[in-house]
């Protein structure tokens, strides 16, 4: 791709006589070839220009899409943070008036909200880490000038093109209690039994383990299945820094005789921080999104064991129709992501990246 | 392959053992991210006989095949899939372009305070659509409604007789309102994707252009556009499985059974009371496909939007 666009912008001057060309005044500057463009500095050019011509100029381009968004954006968050103050309930027209936070008092009382948020935070940290953990020893692998890389990298990452909804399709059926994939592998091994046996002291007085029902291993089927969904957009990341360091850190720590496992834990994962934090941005989003996968996976099993507050929102707010409450638990999921986020828009802003 | 760019087993690099771990490793990591996908495909081929004889990611066995939970899983999907693709392509499109353009404006076309407009926008990619859902739904289906209405009896009153009503209940009006929704949210990544690669174009030439004349937006037309269709290509396709895999904005919006899309389908299969795997198997596999095919064709480009190249 880097080479279409140098060579399309080593064609530039062409390029340029074709656009003065669409101008009817363009005669006396496109004859030059490209002389212009080499004696007249971008920079004391853009200097010399007055802020609010540009402003003026670029606004019709960057303003109606952003407006655009920023109503479904910034005006629904501002709603929604408006409709959490009311006890609207989902029918007829909201009452906007004795604004207050009763909504957010009662969430401090209700138990399944404190089992969501809890379940949203586990997610959130064991998911993303695993998943750096997974994607960086892959990508590691990968990195070993192996044959075939290509079809590695598009099986490892395949996972991800799929949709939450037909991933948790195919893993219901490899948690399935009953006879699915994962129970009759360990019943070929004969270690259904035993692990049964081993969570009795805990209670359990099932036949088979019922991964999806059982509340010690509910959230660790879906943080299973989304590293394995997800790992591989770590590895790309990863991948990526790998190849951005210069051959000569491989070669410098080789002379100072630094083992293999030293070598990477010293010089080059030190190396890896910014994909590192850019990759587990994206995934924490994930996580906190991870809505369609719950709520597929579970289909119309009851019970809050795997909730987290993006489900407990969709609960709250569309089947027991109370919007006001949904509208308050998805302003804490904000707030959350909020929280992700900000610090790293404000780094990337500080470095210059944005 | 002997000037190493760097890896663990440089040192070692000529022994053999080493080299064939690595390989075990890499086929170990192909057996992991596909053995869904094989139990899946495995599964919907077997009859119920089959089902009960061989284990879920062993073939069915010549007498165990059996096309009828394809057939049945197609036939449910099918109505699902065609409204997937009339609400995934044009989403895509438009918010493709209007990401351009925002990210055209936004870099060519430098003034200060633009990084405030970049940082909320960028935010929006990151936001959870749980925050965005009562609002949406009752902006769909009250405000926006509620306005068309007033405005068009005021106008036309004498024509609608004033009791015009806004068509919300249309499947088809349900399946435009989830489009243009999804072109809003893909706004922000499809502008933080060409504003990194209009980045990359020099500013001399840009420059040199407007010298001779031309607009802001010949330039965009003569220059820009053809620049990015590399970007473009990337881009439709990164959002295209976005959008048609997405199924939290479907289940909101869409409520006429006849206009609901590829994944709400497959959903209500799934949760169904009933499971017979086979069928739901299929249906993953069939719900997929599209974006298989996307992924197959197009897979370094996905690569390259996924990591935001």
């Amino acid at each position: 791709m880097r080479e279409i666009l140098s060579r399309l912008l080593a064609t530039g001057g062409r390029l340029r006589s074709a656009v003065s060309r669409d101008e009817s005044d363009g005669d006396q500057l496109a004859t030059d070839g490209g002389a212009t463009v080499q004696t007249t500095r971008g920079d004391s050019l853009r200097n010399s220009l007055p802020v609010e011509w540009e402003l003026v100029e670029s606004a019709p381009f960057w303003l109606p899409p952003v407006l655009f968004a920023g109503f479904f954006v910034y005006g629904a968050i501002a709603w929604n943070f408006l409709l959490s103050l009311t006890d609207y309930s989902g029918l007829g027209g909201a009452q906007y008036e004795n604004f207050d936070f009763s909504m957010y008092s009662r969430m401090l009382s209700d138990g399944t909200f404190w089992q969501a948020a809890q379940n949203t935070v586990v997610l959130l940290v064991v998911f993303t880490v695993l998943c750096l953990a997974l994607g960086l020893f892959v990508a590691i692998l990968i990195d070993q000038q192996i044959r075939f890389e290509n079809t590695f990298r598009t099986i490892y990452l395949l996972p991800m093109s799929l949709s939450f909804v037909v991933t948790a399709t195919m893993w219901a059926w490899v948690y399935n209690a009953r006879n699915g994939v994962l129970n009759q592998l360990f019943r070929l091994f004969n270690l259904e039994g035993a692990l049964v046996g081993l969570l009795r002291p805990a209670g359990v007085s099932a036949q088979v383990i019922q991964w999806l029902s059982w509340n010690t291993t509910a959230l660790a089927a879906v943080i299973f299945a989304l590293i394995w969904q997800f790992s591989g957009y770590a590895m790309v990341v990863f991948l990526a820094g790998l190849r951005a360091i210069p051959t000569e850190h491989y070669e410098a720590a080789r002379v100072d005789g630094a083992s293999t496992v030293r070598m990477y834990a010293r010089v080059i994962i030190p190396q890896l921080r910014a994909s590192a934090v850019s990759a587990s941005v994206v995934l924490m989003v994930f996580a906190l999104k991870a809505f369609d996968f719950i709520y597929a996976l579970r289909g119309s099993q009851p019970g809050a064991n795997m909730d987290i507050l993006a489900t407990m929102m969709y609960r709250v707010a569309f089947d027991s129709l109370q919007w006001a409450y949904g509208s308050a638990v998805a302003i804490v999921l904000f707030v959350l992501a909020l929280l992700v986020i900000g610090p790293y828009l404000y780094s990337e802003y500080r470095r210059g990246e944005l | 392959m002997s000037t190493g760019d760097g890896g663990f087993l440089d040192g070692l690099r000529n022994t053999e053992s080493s080299r064939i771990g690595l390989y075990a490793l890499l086929l170990a990591g192909i057996a992991f991210y596909l053995f869904p996908v094989e139990t899946a495909v495995m599964t919907m081929f077997k009859t119920e006989s089959a089902f009960a004889r061989t284990l879920p990611f062993a073939p069915p066995g010549a007498d165990g095949f059996t096309l009828d939970a394809l057939a049945t899983a197609w036939n449910t999907l099918r109505p699902g899939l065609l409204n997937s693709l009339l609400m995934a392509i044009p989403a895509t499109i438009m918010s493709a372009l209007l990401g351009s353009l925002t990210a055209y404006g936004l870099t060519t076309l430098s003034w200060r305070g633009q990084v405030g407009v970049v940082v909320l926008i960028i935010a929006g990619i990151f936001i959870p659509y749980q925050a965005v859902l009562v609002p949406l739904a009752q902006f769909w289906f009250q405000v926006l409604p509620g306005i068309v209405e007033g405005f068009i009896n005021t106008l036309f009153g004498f024509l609608t007789g004033g009791n015009w009503e806004y068509p919300s209940r249309n499947g088809y009006v349900q399946l435009l309102q989830l489009s243009v929704t999804h072109a809003a949210y893909g706004i922000p990544i499809c502008t933080l994707l060409f504003r990194s690669y209009y980045q990359s174009i020099s500013d001399e030439m840009i420059e040199a252009a407007r010298l001779d004349g031309a607009s802001a937006f010949s330039i965009y037309r003569n220059i820009i556009l053809p620049l990015s269709l590399p970007m473009f290509a990337v881009t439709l396709i990164y959002q295209f499985t976005q959008v048609y895999n997405d199924l939290l904005f479907a289940l909101v919006l869409i409520n006429e059974p006849a206009s609901q899309v590829a994944t709400q389908r497959l959903a209500a299969l799934t949760g169904g009371v009933v499971q017979s795997f086979n069928t739901t198997m299929a249906g993953a596999i069939v719900a997929a496909l599209p974006t298989l095919l996307v992924y197959i064709v197009f897979g370094e480009q996905f690569a390259k939007g996924v990591a935001g190249e």
